[in-house]
């Protein structure tokens, strides 16, 4: 680790540092951790006054039902995410099958639909007297009932298909950068493939597999779209309940602070349950020729199991949301619609840009600092991704406005009062300080998990060829990062383009978007006309996000 | 391969944060010196599309141009504390008299006389103290299935929960700011016990579980899943005007007592407007009938205002007798509602 430390340059002096760890990297840590910690000292400082009165009636009435509730609902959407994940994860990294390319990208389109869009849909089609209904009608008779959608298993469903996506991206990045490799070495120790998947092949993913399976857990705890379709309490729920209904954003703020601690736990027990193992291996990609061979049977079955995902979580809903949007297009579609594409596009893609590189300095921070608080650090930063977007969105608006104010106040101090005054409220500044609050997570996790692959080996064998510094980072690790890297800047850019709390309450006059827009449909209930927007969302956020990860699987070959 | 990706990248990065941070010090520039008569600034959690027009229409009569953003009610009043006296909002614009309420009394709204306005919004639907106004008014009444019930045997909200109607009712969920209103104004007229034993009534008489939003509820009593629901009449306006054989009727009850529960959708001046003469001329010129149609009309709403003409499709449904209570009230019993339905099991 030291040497690597020294064979890099620190970034914020540009030079060669050589003590051992790196108080510069540890300070990078610190300063990203402190800009998440400023919606979380919001979160903090709403304890100075406590409603007893309102706390007596949450914790009779709503808390214990919200917890266990909430408790469910993020170990079942947890484990449906893991298991779908890694299996298709595997199937499309590893395996021959037909059809093993187009799913590859394809598999990753439910992403792209806010899972409060899929929940509307999906209930829209399983309703009394709604498609499904009267096809069982007109299969088994008329008294058939509907079948009920609206329950535990219902939400589970709906929160797997979007959310599956997350673990199913890394895991295939794992399984492709080891390769059929792993299964061989299984093989050579005398263990059919699936022993040896199971021995081998994923402990040996964990890395990948815990950081998509963290990311599915905070989603589902922040998550309010869905869960309000399905009339779920949560505990995000619960927060809307204190703040919207009985007005109270300090109790809102500080169930907050028990989800925060909540997050807090869960990672603490992952980083526990890791130890100290490494998870180094061989980083060549798969080529074809290396793929896993199955039988007639197995090759179908697994066609048929991708194919089946796939219309679950993308065709089905993505028909129904055609077959609202149509009707509506005459009177809705317009030249404004290029106008929101155009706004979610550059917002999507500028906040991708930044979170990507605040997770790539994070992971680096971490690892370079060599020092235990720089992990703690790191966890602190990524708290955002399972705060409720619109905790966080008034969490960054409050500091942000007392800062314009106050630097405002200086400015008149300095100057009089002709002096500009700073409005940092309500511009893209604001916007992209709160989507990197938000969205850090989703960026450090697939980098982070990536760089473990690096070893100190690496390092030195690079070493030895004459390789360091800057070279070292872009010869040997950026290429090893590169999936790690486009799969962060996939998931932030997805997760902007459908994002809407923040979008809403930070956004300059007139930047609206797609997000927005479906944002304005569902407020008067008008579902069926949300329903073009959330189409162009998939449209125009996936497409060029398929188009990528399509050619970045092509260039390994 | 990778290095010129990367460089890419890096640019691409490199020129966004150039364009945010210009952006950004743009607007910084822009915001301070920010007071020309001719501009309106407003926060509005009425969506665009029902909003949009009047700006379009009064920036074409007065000149006066209309920057706005729509968020969520909390948020916004949340927007308007923390940017306190630097705010640039003229309006804040929400489509309930509960947050309408929670402004005033969280200071952001400031109060305003204008004779103009106290002449043409009914008292029961503007603020008391003048710090908001209504300028449409909602009203939440009963929706039936014509072949399984009628007038004959609907009546009151608080009649739904008699036994008769056990398996026949459908509602939305309580998290919906208008039955939370509803509720509030149960307790000002019956006081919380017995409201409490209304609620527990209505959930003992759902034929299924709380629907999320008022359009299924009509759907649900369309399709014959049940026979009786509350709604409000906008959303039931517009399903009538895409399918006008729905076989779905409403009813006004509480016309031999209270009067039909009505919410409104309403503004207020900011506190801290940089343009408070402009804002209630704004104000004004919204209260007045060819905007009031206009308000209204877009989305089958009431006017506040009387005397304005109704959409058709509205007329069709009759008068009415509106409960006269001040709306103001169910923003101050809204979270004695929010708990008493939570105890009561309505989810």
């Amino acid at each position: 680790m030291s040497e690597l430390a020294e064979r890099l340059p620190a970034l914020p002096h540009g030079r060669f540092r050589r003590r051992r760890g790196s108080r510069g990297w540890l300070l990078i840590a610190g300063l990203l951790a402190a800009i998440t910690l400023l919606p979380v000292i919001v979160v903090i400082a709403s304890f100075s006054q406590i409603d007893a009165e309102l706390w007596q009636h949450m914790s009779r009435h709503v808390l214990p039902r919200v917890s266990m509730n909430t408790l469910w609902m993020v170990l079942g959407t947890a484990v449906g995410s893991l298991v779908l994940g890694t299996a298709l994860g595997w199937l499309t990294a590893v395996c021959d099958f037909p059809g093993r390319r187009f799913f590859g990208w394809a598999l990753l389109l439910p992403m792209a639909m806010p899972g409060y869009v899929m929940a509307t849909a999906m209930l829209g089609l399983s309703d009394f007297n709604g498609p499904l209904h009267q096809l069982l009608q007109a299969l088994f008779g008329s008294d058939v009932a509907a079948p009920r959608f609206r329950h535990l298993g219902g939400l589970l469903l709906v929160l797997t298909l979007t959310l599956y996506p997350y673990v199913y991206l890394l895991s295939r990045n794992a399984f492709m950068s080891q390769g059929a490799r792993s299964l061989e070495v299984g093989q050579s120790l005398g263990l059919d493939r699936m022993r040896s998947f199971l021995r081998i092949s994923l402990p040996l993913a964990r890395p990948w597999l815990a950081a998509g399976t963290l990311l599915v857990m905070m989603e589902a705890l922040a998550d309010f779209g869905t869960v309000a379709v399905f009339n779920y309490d949560t505990f995000t729920l619960a927060i809307y309940h204190a703040w919207y209904g009985m007005f109270s954003i300090q109790s809102a703020l500080q169930l907050s602070g028990v989800l925060i601690l909540a997050v807090l736990i869960i990672i603490t027990i992952e980083q526990r349950l890791r130890g100290r193992s490494s998870y180094t291996a061989q980083f060549a990609g798969v080529r074809d020729e290396a793929l896993l061979r199955l039988g007639t049977a197995q090759r179908w079955g697994a066609f048929a199991f991708a194919a089946t995902v796939f219309l679950a979580a993308f065709v089905v809903p993505a028909a129904q949301l055609l077959v609202w949007a149509v009707p509506n297009l005459a009177r809705d579609f317009d030249a404004r619609y290029m106008g929101f594409a155009f706004n979610s596009l550059v917002l999507a893609m500028m906040g991708a840009a930044l979170v990507t590189a605040l997770g790539l300095l994070l992971a680096y921070a971490v690892r370079l600092a060599g020092h235990p608080l720089a992990r703690l650090l790191a966890r602190v930063a990524t708290l955002g991704y399972a705060l409720p977007g619109t905790v966080l969105a008034v969490g960054v608006f409050v500091p942000v406005a007392w800062f314009s104010d106050s630097a405002s106040s200086v400015l008149a101090w300095l100057f009089g009062d002709g002096a500009p005054r700073l409005v940092l409220q309500g511009t893209l500044f604001a916007m992209l300080l709160a989507y990197c609050i938000r969205f850090l997570a989703v960026a450090h996790g697939p980098v982070g998990s990536q760089l473990e692959r690096v070893t100190r080996s690496v390092d030195e064998a690079s070493r030895g060829l004459g390789v360091s510094g800057m070279r070292l980072l872009r010869r040997v690790h950026l290429p090893i990062l590169r999936r790690g890297l486009i799969t962060a800047a996939v998931f932030a850019f997805v997760d902007i383009m459908k994002e809407l709390p923040i979008t809403l309450m930070t956004r300059p006059f007139g930047w609206d978007t797609l997000a927005t827009r479906v944002y304005q449909m569902t407020t008067e209930g008008e579902w069926e006309r949300a329903a073009l927007p959330a189409l162009a969302i998939v449209v125009v956020g996936l497409v060029p996000v398929a188009v990528l990860l399509h050619q970045s699987d092509r260039r390994r070959a | 391969m990778f290095p010129m990706v990367r460089a890419r990248m890096v640019r691409a990065a490199a020129m966004a944060l150039l364009a945010a941070s210009l952006v950004a010090g743009l607007q910084a520039c822009s915001g301070g010196a920010d007071s020309d008569e001719a501009r309106l600034v407003v926060y509005s959690s009425r969506a665009e599309h029902l909003i949009k027009p009047l700006f379009d229409a009064y920036t074409e009569r007065s000149g006066v141009r209309i920057d706005f953003i729509t968020g969520e009610e909390q948020p916004l009043i949340q927007r308007l504390l923390a940017e306190g006296e630097s705010t640039t909002a003229d309006l804040l614009i929400t489509v309930d008299a509960g947050n309408l309420w929670n402004a005033s009394s969280e200071g952001v709204l400031r109060p305003v006389s204008s004779a103009a306005l106290e002449s043409s919004i009914p008292a029961h639907l503007r603020d008391p103290q003048g710090r908001w106004f209504g300028l449409s008014v909602r009203a939440r009444t009963l929706v039936y299935a014509p072949a399984r019930t009628g007038p004959e045997e609907l009546s009151t909200y608080e009649a739904l929960a008699e036994p008769q109607w056990q398996g026949r009712l459908c509602l939305r969920t309580s998290r919906k700011v208008y039955n939370q209103s509803l509720v509030a104004m149960l307790i000002a007229e019956h006081g919380e016990a017995r409201t409490e034993e209304i609620v527990r009534g209505w959930v003992d008489n759902l034929a299924v579980d709380v629907f999320p939003n008022d359009t299924q509820v009509i759907e649900a009593v369309a399709a014959g899943q049940c026979d009786v629901g509350i709604v409000n009449t906008y959303y039931f306006g517009r399903l009538k005007a895409q399918r006008p054989g729905i076989a779905a009727a409403l009813f006004w009850p509480n016309q031999q007592s209270t009067g039909v529960h009505v919410n409104v959708s309403g503004a207020g001046v900011t506190r801290h407007s940089p343009r408070p003469e402009a804002a209630v001329a704004f104000l004004e010129w919204l209260a007045q009938p060819e905007a009031q149609a206009m308000f209204a009309g877009l989305n089958y709403e009431y006017p506040a205002a009387t005397g304005v003409a109704l959409d058709p499709l509205v007329a069709d449904w009759g008068e009415f007798r509106q409960n006269l209570i001040n709306v103001s009230q169910a923003g101050e019993l809204q979270a004695d509602a929010v708990r008493l339905m939570t105890r009561a099991g309505y989810r």
